[in-house]
């Protein structure tokens, strides 16, 4: 009998699962590493680079070699640990990386090339043109990769939750429960998270003892979460914890998540995560069968695996002799131990009467074939030897787990008795305990012992070796960032979880320096790898941002109109007839307007109410244009500037009485213009005696445009309408509305407001007396062209955020005396530079012109401009469109091309006013 | 100095890789220098190796407080395109384009530029109306863009959520065929090597504490390894502009912000374009390892802790989720931040400033990256010449005093927003 | 993410709230319009401590000034916005 398998009989092995479509059994709490061991499986995956024979060398989330696919369909998660997922009945596992097969990979024959492909070998070739690098990089991503990647969307839930706690403990191995247990005996509220499936940690390989239960923690309050990973500590205590609530690939029970990501604020953080066993750095450290001693002990305590019966231990410290034992009891040979340190400690002295062991005794290469290990050959004082064994458990010695407290800021300490940094002062409310803390065992510290560097792999899932690191160091790349990403070490999957030490170990004996002063990469979240969908959890799919509806939208989704968003709201673009095109139908509405009448849903404007002794101040700091003159009952248009003295937002303002007025802006702007007026009145000018409310969503809001729109008007309200730029309240379909004579159109309309939850009658009134008098319902797309006409600027078309007051035409509106925003920038010289784009009219003889097209003098001339707005004429023909042109106002009648290559359309323009209806503003007029 | 080539690679591996020599020196900083670029990011030393290479200033040093490209350039995500919508923008942008594209070849350091295509998605008619626009003002100055149909992107990335019930439909898209990716890292070591080569002192470990002035005009800086004396002071130190400026007692209208990046495990070949969103903040490609590299907005807040929000990498997620429902089971590996300069107008600063001999390359927001030999070439012009380059003309100082701000997103002074 | 202590409110997630602009930087209506610019457009912009405008946009919406380190986002101070300030 050779090779890994299961301890005695394995009758409790019920679980069906598939290796590469190899069916096997696993016991219930088998990782899936376990159950490959216990099935003899010892060939698990292939390297990245070189399609190294990998097998499984940890036992827990630090594990470098054996990734593989578990799941199918849109749960496919590639690149998993086998030693960090738990078989469930029915599991799917694939290796991956290996072409056609595990066994036999034609991958492998990059070995051969392995001279060539030191590190930075990329860097050194394929030149040329980057059309050539192209077809070099396609093979190469071809060749990288691990895992193929899903191609469905995930059929699961991932769910965030919030939490809160006194205490929170990092770890579940025996000084986390100490920790917990004593924190919840001082009343704290207590979080105790744990990355495996069971409490213990070292305690699980028969490591210490735990020092309370699961049970006593609960009961005393202690809120208990396993298959949980703290995977990043932010500021001030927050911590994101990863909650597996089913394994890789497994479905959930119905409705629910699979994962769930934690944010959780935490008072004090202890942090109780152990520390990792290092690998030693020799030939061929990389094969199956080559394990970490503790691996070695968990497979055999923990889950009846022996992961070889022929057992060489390799070691620095005491701690392997444990593994001996572990190994001797479950009937395994442990064929020599080579300690590297040339003293008998205490512990090894004992096991000398038990165990063949050697003192300054190194491994130097291993023998193997079809991925099993056969023998190792072993340097001891000054001798070479060779041992048959198909399993060598080593031990370079442990580094603590101090990512997350290095995370939070905190600094970190070198301990030479252990190689390794331990924490030192913390940046935040967060100890550290146990092995995490450094108690862990002493190790040897002589010379490092490397005949081979070329096939002693450090970081072994990137296949960086120690004689890359020397290269790199060669080369100059000698900061240990520059070294890391010369050579890739430490950016694989595992994080170098298990290579760091070892390459810093490397790089200061190339360097002749101790390890601090080599220095030390940063750690960053998250501690395992964390999957997307749980990062973006609720938010993930058709929620990746809101939605609003509007008060009136089902009676709009009662027309089928075609949709336009617009913000957060999806709006009618057109209300099309069956068989009626988008552009037919907006003509038919806006000509409605014209000849009849039109209503339009303008819900989503936004509105403030001000009111207050000093409401009309408030407003003359916020808008540019005169207010405070308004009479009561009147309104006018204004517009906003920033800072800068760009356009911010332009809209109405009215006075409903002596002290309340009405504000209105663009749906867009709507957030921006809420917290401009917060910051106007609360930072600028809190003197001032005044209330601002939003009321955008409280009030849905319909216009009712058109030569007949007083007359539809007063039927329905039984009074007469009011004058243009007027206001009254009034009653429609029994429910009370303001009416605002605006018009946006160009003629006679009315915006009339009621709060949204009642509004429905209201637009079913205007909608059937509308209808009645020939007109219809109309949407964006019409109102878009029945503004161009007028050439009113829409704020993001014609107001860009880059344009003044100036630019587009009002600056004959802006106050003189100042005392608005904006005022003081507006004198900066560029602002009146001659060539500044200016708002003009373009109009052609085409039915229409492409909107955004740039304005050139002939094809190939430079731009001067472009159309910001395009339409046709609502009732004559030919295209007319708004747009921004250098020194525009000044160049009326100039010939121009309308100019969009992107969709091949060239249009001859004429520069005109932007203005093309009604120029007098005779048709709103009462 | 060993060129690099295939060949000497094949004969490197007969020797064991043994006979490379160092990619650049590690002198010790030298009494004067004609020159000196403070910042040994991918910006200083394409500076400096510009300065040697075109202007034949060859005494010239490059300081760096840490590791050379330890700051943004190493901290992005490594998208080269020059598609922006306003002139002064996109032509200084498309010059670096057109040196992205040589660039392997001229450093004998290859770069892996890969013209991968820069894809914008639009998710409304009026998305693809601010695409067109924006194509059409890159066709009218000679600039590779192409609207691209829903078919057609449903070709070039399959995995794209093409329904139209997705949260944000995907009408079309913008490709900018010219534009990709590039590995960030070996563009500081390239250019650091061929300016090494060019006699540049690239000096690490080396941070500067102060300025020497007199009579109005700068003579040197004060370093943490001793006083250096210098004929002209370049500061291109992006992301931490405010504070070297402050050295000089020179307030910028700049404002350090973070900006956060994430790559997944390895994986496959799943996207072979960069894919960014017109409404969304979101950028998504898949380097040549196998991760997928996404970024999303900045923090929003003033910053230089390199240490972002984790509401953002969900916001970025979940947007990457629904344009490419794939993506979510991969995991992520690492995230990291940048410092950023956000600069008030949302574009880069390339200037004299108020001291003689003094000049700064700053406030490139989270643009820099593509702009890299750009910026140099622009920069060591001005260093050497005193006037600015014409393409780097529009981005002096002053724009902000006279009101020529050039405001690709149009949001303003809020740094912020942009 | 930063736990911020909001005076009206208490101790709130940092995603309630919206940074604003630098104290330094608040421009007044009755500001020359040269140092209006200067004040918009000139920042310390340090490496260490700053006094900053920030709303609590999501909460009780009122403005409060942080005192803050912007290496280690310790918040040193945090009070609600007093207009004494501007003058």
């Amino acid at each position: 009998m050779n090779g890994p398998g299961r301890i005695g009989r394995d009758e409790t092995a019920t679980l069906r699962f598939t290796f590469d479509g190899r069916s096997l059994c696993a016991r219930p709490g088998d990782t899936l590493a376990a159950a490959l061991l216990a099935n003899g499986v010892g060939l698990v995956a292939r390297s990245f680079k070189y399609h190294r024979p990998r097998g499984i060398m940890a036992a827990g989330v630090e594990e470098p070699n054996a990734l593989v696919t578990v799941g199918e369909g849109g749960r496919t998660e590639p690149n998993t640990r086998a030693t960090d997922v738990f078989v469930y009945e029915g599991m799917v596992a694939r290796s991956q990386n290996r072409w056609p097969s595990l066994a036999f990979d034609l991958g492998a024959v990059n070995a051969l090339a392995a001279p060539v492909l030191a590190a930075g070998f990329y860097y050194k070739t394929f030149f040329g043109p980057p059309a050539r690098w192209m077809v070099y990089e396609k093979l190469i991503r071809r060749a990288a990769g691990l895992g193929k990647p899903p191609t469905l969307a995930d059929p699961d839930r991932h769910q965030h939750r919030a939490a809160f706690c006194d205490v929170l403990v990092v770890g579940g191995g025996p000084a986390g429960l100490a920790a917990a247990d004593d924190a919840a005996r001082g009343g704290a509220r207590v979080i105790l998270v744990e990355q495996d499936r069971a409490l213990g940690g070292c305690a699980l390989r028969g490591d210490g003892e735990m020092p309370t239960s699961d049970a006593a923690l609960r009961a005393a309050g202690v809120r208990i979460l396993t298959r949980t990973t703290a995977s990043g500590v932010w500021d001030h205590g927050f911590v994101t914890l990863a909650e597996r609530l089913v394994e890789p690939g497994e479905a959930p029970p119905p409705g629910q998540p699979a994962q769930r990501l934690w944010h959780v604020r935490a008072e004090r953080i202890v942090l109780a995560t152990g520390a990792i066993e290092r690998p030693v750095t020799f030939a061929g450290n990389d094969r199956p069968g080559v394990m970490l001693s503790q691996a070695v002990r968990t497979y055999i305590r923990r889950f009846d695996v022996l992961p070889g019966r022929r057992v060489v231990i390799a070691t620095n410290n005491d701690d392997a002799y444990r593994t001996a034992e572990a190994v001797a009891a479950a009937g395994g040979e442990v064929v020599a131990i080579l300690d590297s340190r040339p003293d008998f400690t205490e512990v090894a002295r004992a096991a000398k009467e038990r165990f063949r062991v050697h003192t300054n005794a190194f491994p130097h290469s291993t023998k193997g074939r079809s991925g099993r290990l056969r023998s190792i050959g072993a340097d001891i004082w000054t001798e070479r030897h060779s041992f048959d064994a198909d399993l060598l458990a080593m031990s370079g010695g442990f580094t603590p787990v101090v990512h997350l407290h290095s995370q939070a800021g905190g600094k970190l300490d070198w301990r030479a008795d252990i190689q390794a940094f331990v924490p030192g002062a913390s940046a935040q409310a967060i100890t550290s305990v146990g092995g995490a803390a450094g108690e862990v065992a002493p190790i040897g510290t002589n010379a490092v012992h490397l005949p081979h560097p070329k096939h002693s792999f450090v970081d072994f899932q990137n296949d960086v070796t120690a004689a890359d690191i020397d290269l790199a160091w060669q080369e100059g790349y000698r900061s240990v960032e520059h070294l890391k990403r010369y050579t890739t070490l430490g950016m694989a999957t595992d994080q170098g979880k298990t290579s760091n030490m070892a390459a810093l170990a490397r790089l200061a004996s190339v360097a002749g320096v101790d390890i601090p002063q080599a220095g030390l990469t940063t750690f960053r979240a998250p501690f395992t790898p964390l999957a997307l969908g749980a990062l973006a959890g609720p938010d993930g799919g058709g929620h990746a941002a809101p939605r609003r509806r509007l008060a009136l939208h089902d009676r709009h989704a009662a027309l089928a109109p075609v949709w336009q968003p617009l913000g957060y709201w999806d709006r009618p673009r057109a209300y099309p007839a069956a068989g009626e095109s988008l552009n037919d139908a907006a003509i038919r509405e806006a000509r409605a307007v014209r000849t009849s009448a039109g209503i339009i849903d303008v819900s989503t404007l936004a509105k403030f109410a001000v009111s207050g002794p000093d409401a009309a101040a408030l407003l003359e700091m916020v808008c540019a244009t005169g207010v405070a003159k308004l009479g009561v009952g009147r309104g006018r248009y204004t517009f906003m500037l920033r800072d800068d003295g760009m356009v911010m937002d332009d809209g109405t303002v009215w006075r409903l009485d002596e002290t309340r007025w009405l504000l209105t802006s663009s749906t867009g702007g709507a957030d921006r213009m809420e917290a401009h007026l917060s910051y106007v009145h609360r930072v600028l000018a809190p003197h001032l005696r005044v209330s601002v409310v939003a009321q955008q969503e409280h009030f849905a809001g319909i216009a009712l445009a058109g030569p007949l729109a007083p007359t539809i008007l007063a039927g329905l309200t039984g009074q007469a309408p009011p004058a243009h730029m007027g206001l009254a309240e009034a009653s429609i379909a029994a429910v009370r509305v303001l009416i605002l004579a605006a018009s946006y159109s160009g003629e006679r309309a009315f915006e009339i407001y009621a709060p949204g939850a009642i509004a429905g009658p209201v637009w079913d009134a205007l909608d059937r007396a509308t209808c009645a008098q020939g007109g219809c319902p109309y949407g964006l797309e019409a109102l878009e062209f029945l503004r161009i006409e007028k050439g009113h600027v829409v704020i993001g078309a014609e107001a860009d955020g880059r344009t003044t007051p100036h630019d587009l035409g009002l600056g004959r509106m802006l106050r003189k005396a100042g005392g608005y925003v904006g005022a003081q920038a507006l004198g900066r010289p560029a602002l009146s530079a001659p060539d500044r784009l200016q708002l003009v009219g373009l109009e052609t003889a085409e039915a229409s012109l492409p909107e955004g097209a740039m304005l050139v003098a002939r094809a190939g001339a430079p731009v001067e401009g472009h159309v910001t707005s395009a339409a046709q004429r609502v009732l004559g023909q030919g295209g007319i469109a708004l747009g921004l042109l250098a020194g525009g106002r000044a160049r009326l009648g100039d010939r121009l091309i309308a100019a969009s290559p992107t969709r091949g359309r060239h249009v001859a323009v004429t520069v005109t006013q932007p203005l093309f209806y009604d120029p007098e503003g005779e048709r709103y007029r009462d | 100095m060993t060129r690099y080539s295939a060949l000497a690679l094949l004969r490197a591996g007969l020797t064991g890789q043994r006979h490379w020599p160092r990619a650049w020196r590690d002198p010790s900083p030298r009494p004067n220098y004609e020159v000196i670029v403070i910042g040994g990011g991918g910006h200083g030393l394409a500076t400096a190796y510009y300065l040697a290479k075109v202007h034949g200033i060859r005494n010239v040093a490059v300081l760096e407080r840490g590791w050379i490209g330890g700051g943004n350039t190493g901290r992005n995500t490594t998208i080269v395109r020059s598609n922006y919508r306003l002139p002064a923008l996109h032509n200084l942008f498309d010059f670096a384009l057109g040196l992205w594209e040589g660039m392997s070849d001229e450093l004998n350091y290859n770069v892996m530029f890969s013209p991968r295509g820069a894809l914008f998605l639009g998710h409304s008619d009026a998305d693809m109306t601010a695409l067109a626009q924006r194509g059409d003002a890159l066709r009218c100055d000679g600039i590779d863009a192409e609207l691209m149909t829903a078919n057609q992107l449903r070709e070039l990335v399959p995995l794209l959520d093409m329904s139209p019930a997705a949260r944000f439909p995907i009408h079309g898209g913008l490709m900018q065929p010219r534009g990709g990716t590039a590995r960030h890292d070996a563009v500081a070591w390239g250019y650091a090597r061929a300016a090494d080569r060019l006699g540049v002192d690239i000096i690490q470990n080396c941070e500067v504490t102060g300025f020497t002035v007199a009579g109005g005009r700068v003579t040197g800086v004060e370093t943490t390894r001793g006083a250096i004396g210098a004929g002209r002071v370049g500061i291109c130190v992006a992301g931490n502009s405010g504070p070297v400026a402050a050295l000089a007692g020179i307030r910028l209208p700049i404002e350090a912000q973070t900006l956060q990046a994430f790559v997944t495990e390895p994986v496959k070949p799943m996207i072979d374009t960069v894919i960014m969103s017109q409404s969304l903040h979101c950028y998504i490609s898949q380097s040549d390892k196998g991760g997928i590299v996404l970024g999303g907005d900045p923090d929003q807040f003033p910053s230089y802790a390199q240490r972002g929000l984790p509401p953002r990498i969900a916001q970025a997620a979940a947007e990457a989720i629904a344009l490419v429902p794939a993506l979510s089971r991969l995991r992520m590996v690492r995230c990291w931040a940048g410092t950023t300069d956000m600069s008030f107008d949302g574009s880069p600063i390339i200037s004299a400033l108020p001291v003689d001999g003094l000049y700064l390359n700053g406030g490139w927001c989270y643009g820099g990256f593509k702009a890299t030999p750009g910026s140099g070439y622009t920069y060591a012009h001005l260093l050497a010449t005193g006037a600015a380059h014409p393409l780097a003309a529009p981005f002096a100082l002053d724009r902000f005093a006279t009101g020529a701000t050039i405001d690709e997103t149009g949001v303003g002074f809020m740094p912020q927003f942009h | 993410m930063m736990r911020i202590d909001c005076p009206h409110c208490g101790p709130r997630a940092q995603s309630e709230f919206g940074y604003e602009r630098t104290l330094d930087s608040i421009v007044t209506l009755d500001m020359p319009a040269d140092e209006a610019m200067a004040r918009l457009y000139a920042r310390a912009n340090p490496r260490g401590l700053d006094d900053e405008l920030w709303r609590h946009g999501l909460g009780c919406r009122q403005w409060i000034v942080l005192r803050r380190h912007r290496v280690t986002h310790e918040i040193v101070g945090v009070a609600a916005f007093d207009p004494a300030i501007l003058s």
